[in-house]
């Protein structure tokens, strides 16, 4: 499985992801600088957290229109996987690849902290390593975290289990008070309708390396390598 | 001989736009600036709302041109239309006489 990590200027977690595919899971990977669209060899286009564009007049409204994501969009419509994680997530929804949008944490805090998110759903590739309703502890970093969608949107998502994580507490139990940064719905990451395009705030690449306390992430990654084996 | 060539002419305006988050999104930096007022004494200050200010000119053939662009440019980079609203002013800057090529 072949993965393509996309580079915007500002972004910082790109060679994290990398590490991760390629590093501990040997899959051939290769960096995409954002001016680059020719992504057709790629299996997984993952768009990495950071400050894309300096996050100049909103997260991930610049990025939204370089060349590498304009050839994601396409990549999507293929049916093949695309993973956002934190500023790749608001990038995603900025493109309209996912619905909603980020916008500033409700306590204005950056947040950097573990917090356990309930795995809403495991029939995916992204989550088949994982249990229904497991409590697992990712990482977060961000300031614009908060997801908002409005009523309808939301009840879609809902409706259609478009929802994968949720901020919980370690046991599952999902309420205000474990909700690090306002979202609605407790909401911390989600697919589009046919779950191949993934938005999520935290960062599985940061929890899938045991030299770096947790490995709790990679089973998002294996799940998708054993989708690749099985197709 | 050459032959003289007339270009349209063209107007370029000053834009004042206004990006403004929506009533039904939370604004949590709004409601700190608020409680910085509430310390100062402001009791009588409600309902703030912290939004963008960008200017630009544009040129174009005529104002409905340029709004319409500017509509454009709007929904698609300045606002995020799921959690924000704008307006805009239009102002002629200046007229670029048509010339002769």
């Amino acid at each position: 499985m072949k993965f393509g990590v996309i580079v915007f200027p500002g972004s910082n977690c790109d060679r994290d992801m990398a590490w991760v595919t390629q590093g501990l899971l040997g899959q051939p990977t290769r960096m995409v600088w954002h001016e680059d669209s020719d992504i057709g060899d790629l299996d997984v286009i993952i768009v990495p957290g950071g400050f894309s564009y300096g996050d100049y007049l909103r997260c991930g409204a610049i990025a939204r229109f370089s060349p590498a994501m304009q050839a994601t969009v396409q990549h999507a419509a293929q049916g093949k996987y695309v993973l956002g994680v934190c500023n790749g997530f608001q990038i995603l929804t900025e493109i309209g690849l996912l619905p909603g949008a980020l916008t500033r944490n409700r306590g204005l805090h950056f947040i950097c902290d573990r917090t356990p998110l309930r795995v809403e759903r495991n029939d995916l590739p992204w989550t088949r390593n994982y249990d229904a309703n497991q409590v697992i502890t990712i990482p977060i970093a961000h300031g614009e975290g908060c997801y908002f969608a409005d009523d309808d949107t939301l009840k879609s998502l809902e409706d259609n289990n478009q929802v994968i994580f949720r901020y919980s507490d370690v046991n599952g139990e999902i309420n205000d008070r474990v909700n690090p940064n306002g979202s609605r719905n407790n909401i911390a990451g989600i697919c589009n309708r046919e779950g191949n395009v993934l938005g999520m705030m935290p960062h599985p690449e940061r929890s899938a390396d045991i030299a770096i306390g947790g490995i709790d992430g990679m089973g998002l990654f294996t799940g998708l390598l054993e989708i690749a084996m099985i197709n | 001989m050459a032959q003289a060539m007339t270009q349209p002419v063209t107007q370029t305006y000053q834009a004042q736009i206004y990006v403004t988050l929506r009533p039904s999104v939370l604004d949590p930096a709004g409601v700190a600036v608020q409680s910085g007022l509430k310390h100062m004494g402001y009791d009588n200050v409600d309902s703030i709302r912290i939004g963008k200010y960008i200017e630009l000119t544009v040129t174009a053939e005529t104002e409905a041109d340029a709004t319409e662009q500017l509509n454009v440019i709007c929904d698609r980079l300045l606002a995020n239309p799921i959690i924000e609203n704008y307006r805009f002013d239009l102002k002629l800057n200046s007229q670029i006489v048509s010339q002769i090529v």
